[in-house]
């Protein structure tokens, strides 16, 4: 049996090994995570529309009440996320209030390097958070990547070298170019060579295990953010497994004339990870997939002079999946008690949160898995 | 006697090294006069050769005022849409323009400098919707890009594309922008960590009232909108300005020493050694910033030539295309092709994807960008016959714009052809594969030419080299 058969036939036995029973709890669940690039405003996403000081910080982007999609007494969600909220009432949306972390930074390029890397403000690492773990726990050998980077040269969490991470845009695309990459080649004393080689050799394996062209009855939307749930999707009807999507939503830094444009960004990701769960539906995956959002930060609770608003800290995510247990999570944000920036606490670290989807989704152990220090969310 | 390496002519290897670092590709006619110049002389020729215009004049529309925003709000629809089309095709315009310097203009070493600081003082046109006020940040980055770097922020500061970018233009008393006083901070002069958010709140305050008059498209103060107050910025107090605020920052040791890492990764290695580091900052700061001196002091260090750092740095796009055409004597008649094929692999010139400009190094390559630049240059040395069909890259094209400028490369890659003839009368009559692999590659290819190769063949592989993506 040569290598390459060796594989094969691992794969499928891996794969059967990881293959739902009925009922039962799945051992591992495809991770989809959805970057809000330039730092979502949470609070005019999960809208506290009782409290009186949310009116009083956005006097001109208030939601008003009769506006927002009441989910409890307390909070709406923003009007452009019909179909999140069909999946709330489905149970199976979890609202995640104000993550965040101590000592927030307020630049987009660190504060999405924390995050990434799952570091304290004051910490330096290179590896994104996904790659450290893969590092040490890699995902089956039959898998056809540890991550799939869809639609960005930028790979977020899945930076560094200990996963085997490939980036793409369309996987048919992918699969005729990686033909042009060469069979290995011998290690290398330079390090920028190295990656070249390295790249390459992550380009032939995945390709080997790499299946396109799986078309859907699902429609899915027009422009960027809907391009890249379709190719979600696709990577999550293949056959060899993906362990973790990551997709990018991007435009949120809405420092002027907020209320339209972000009207808009909330129907592109409403629609776009509507038509993300009717694909996974269609193929039997929806309830072993959970698909999970994050962002550098959110936006200043009180509004700027130009209708707007600036760089903020903790905010609000969503967790969705078949097997997802819906409601809200956490603590809200305390407009109250607002910092030195205008800016409030977090109530739940984002370490926490991810670690969270790590074990529940990777079964990467608490050694593994980042940890804030907090208590864990349990999010199935 | 034998003479050190300081006082010999370079040869053909350290040429290449020398014009790959401070220019684009290595030609090899240029290679060769180099070769017979003492390091010294040779690093005085490029620095002799800088200039701070460029040789062909901007787009006529450079000239012509942007309409008024009320003007455009006032348009129709169809106007307004009329209107994006032109500014869109102006943009593209403008990129084709800056590639004809950086592959016909008489100082490759002026250019790369140019890309340098519109890397480190990102601002992109994706924001600032103006190709003139673009294309004007683009001269002011050439007037000063080899001066002293302090004139050069005092002028960034006050330019009207950067002051649109960083949001500094509606930044007045009561309503300070933090965006330019934080980067200008964490991203132009001190680096990470060396301020705190009080600095930053404080910055902005004295930024107030720079604004720009968007008629004539240029810089305004507006002494009514700015905040006088009392400000405390670096532990220094007043009634600071914007333009005190940018010398407290020009005053700080860090500033030259973060510049100094920087300007190293573009020029040296990919690891800036913090002894050599705080000798070069030194000259900086002795030379009150003045970037030429520095230049000197580093292409003649011992880390610039060390072999070790050969072959160090990964190849930008930017570096791939016009580097690429450059070396192998292609000529396209349109360089939009080439303009795109630079956004399509990830670096979009007048468009960075952030403030924090391209990060560089090991982040060009990735599955996605490492095949769409052996795509490209398989295109370009697979000889006139062997055009691909129009879909072979168009699959998952989104309709709209991006889907046009992907027709459009597709019908300008048919003039981008590698001429083997032509690329023969460049080689002079050493024409041996050996020499023609130490004129292409930065180092020995990994997968090593098969004996007998034509010319055309042998360039073909060089390219696919993994080696070919280094410089």
């Amino acid at each position: 049996m040569d290598r390459r058969q060796f594989i094969v036939s691992a794969s499928a036995l891996s794969l059967a090994a990881a293959l739902p029973v009925k009922g039962a709890r799945p051992e591992r669940r495809l991770l989809v995570l959805v970057e809000l690039k330039g730092g979502n405003d949470g609070l005019n996403t999960l809208v506290p529309i009782d409290d009186p000081l949310y009116r009083r910080l956005r006097p001109r982007l208030t939601i008003d009440r009769s506006d927002a999609l009441g989910l409890t007494a307390a909070h709406g969600l923003h009007p452009s996320l019909q179909s999140l909220r069909k999946i709330w009432d489905a149970g199976e949306l979890a609202i995640v209030q104000a993550v965040g972390y101590p000592e927030p930074n307020l630049s987009h390029f660190r504060s999405i390097e924390i995050w990434d890397t799952a570091s304290r403000s004051d910490e330096y690492r290179d590896e994104g958070w996904l790659s450290r773990g893969f590092a040490q726990r890699p995902s089956p050998a039959g898998f056809a990547a540890d991550g799939v980077v869809v639609g960005s040269s930028d790979l977020g969490p899945l930076a560094g070298t200990g996963g085997r991470v490939i980036a793409l845009t369309d996987p048919d695309q992918f699969l005729r170019l990686a033909r042009l990459a060469r069979p290995d080649a011998m290690a290398s004393g330079n390090a920028s060579l190295a990656h070249v080689l390295r790249v390459e050799r992550e380009i032939q394996r995945s390709a080997d295990r790499l299946h396109a062209g799986r078309e859907f009855r699902t429609a899915f939307p027009a422009g960027p953010f809907g391009n890249a749930v379709r190719v979600a999707a696709q990577l999550a009807a293949n056959r060899e497994g993906i362990a973790v999507v990551r997709i990018t939503h991007d435009g949120f830094d809405t420092h002027a004339n907020q209320a339209p444009a972000h009207a808009n960004l909330l129907r592109q990701l409403d629609q776009g990870l509507a038509a993300l769960r009717d694909a996974l539906r269609e193929i039997g995956r929806w309830d072993e997939t959970i698909i999970a959002t994050y962002a550098e930060f959110g936006r200043r609770p009180r509004e700027n002079e130009s209708g707007g608003t600036d760089h903020g800290t903790a905010s609000v995510h969503f967790v969705l999946g078949g097997g997802v247990k819906g409601g809200l999570v956490g603590e809200s944000l305390q407009l109250d008690r607002l910092d030195a920036t205008g800016n409030p606490a977090h109530q739940l670290d984002f370490r926490d949160y991810f670690g969270a989807l790590a074990s529940t989704c990777l079964g990467w152990p608490g050694t593994v898995a980042p940890a804030g220090g907090g208590t864990r969310p349990e999010f199935a | 006697m034998k003479r050190s390496p300081e006082h010999a002519p370079l040869g053909e290897e350290a040429a290449r090294h020398l014009l790959a670092r401070t220019g684009f590709g290595t030609p090899p006619g240029e290679v060769s006069a180099f070769a017979r110049l003492a390091r010294e002389e040779a690093v005085d020729r490029l620095l002799e050769g800088l200039v701070s215009t460029p040789s062909a004049p901007l787009p006529a529309w450079a000239d012509e005022a942007d309409p008024a925003p009320r003007e455009v709000q006032a348009m129709s629809v169809a106007e307004r849409e009329a209107h994006q089309r032109r500014q869109r095709e102006r943009g593209i315009e403008l990129r084709e323009w800056w590639l004809r310097e950086m592959l016909a203009g008489p100082s490759p070493l002026s250019e790369r400098l140019t890309l340098f600081w519109h890397g480190h003082f990102a601002t992109s046109q994706r924001k600032v919707r103006s190709p003139r006020l673009m294309a004007r940040q683009n001269l002011l980055l050439r007037r000063h890009g080899a001066g002293r770097f302090g004139e050069l922020l005092h002028a960034i500061a006050r330019d009207p594309a950067m002051l649109i970018y960083l949001d500094g233009a509606g930044s007045r008393r009561g309503a300070p922008n933090e965006n330019f006083a934080r980067e200008v901070m964490e991203l132009f002069t001190l680096g990470e960590g060396a301020y705190s958010e009080r600095d930053v709140k404080e910055a902005a305050r004295a930024f107030t009232g720079w604004g720009i008059d968007r008629e004539a498209g240029e810089f305004r103060e507006r002494p009514a909108l700015h905040d006088g107050g009392e400000k405390t910025v670096l532990g220094r107090s007043g009634r600071l300005r914007g333009g005190d605020v940018l010398d407290l920052l020009l005053a700080r040791p860090e500033t030259a020493e973060h510049l100094t890492r920087k300007l190293w990764r573009e020029f040296i290695s990919p690891l800036p050694e913090p002894a050599v580091v705080t000798a070069l900052a030194a000259v900086l700061r002795d030379a009150r910033y003045e970037i030429r001196p520095w230049l000197r002091a580093a292409f003649l260090s011992e880390p610039f030539w060390r072999p070790a750092n050969r072959a160090s740095l990964i190849k930008s796009p930017v570096d791939l295309v016009a580097g690429t055409l450059r070396t192998f004597g292609i000529r396209p008649f349109v360089l939009r092709p080439a303009a795109i094929a630079c956004a399509q692999l990830g670096q979009d010139l007048f468009g960075p994807p952030n403030v924090k400009g391209w990060p560089g190094g090991e982040h060009w390559i990735n599955a996605a960008s490492l095949l769409a630049r052996k795509q490209l240059l398989e295109r370009l040395f697979r000889g006139r016959d062997g055009m691909p069909a129009p879909t072979d890259s168009m699959a998952a094209a989104p309709a709209g714009p991006e889907a046009r400028m992907r027709r459009a490369m597709e019908q300008g890659m048919r003039t981008y052809a590698f001429d083997a003839a032509a690329f023969a009368e460049t080689l002079g009559t050493d024409r041996t594969p050996s020499r023609i692999e130490r004129l292409v590659l930065a180092q020995g290819a990994v997968h090593p030419a098969a004996q007998g190769m034509g010319l055309a063949d042998l360039a073909r592989h060089l390219v696919a080299d993994p080696a070919y993506q280094l410089r």
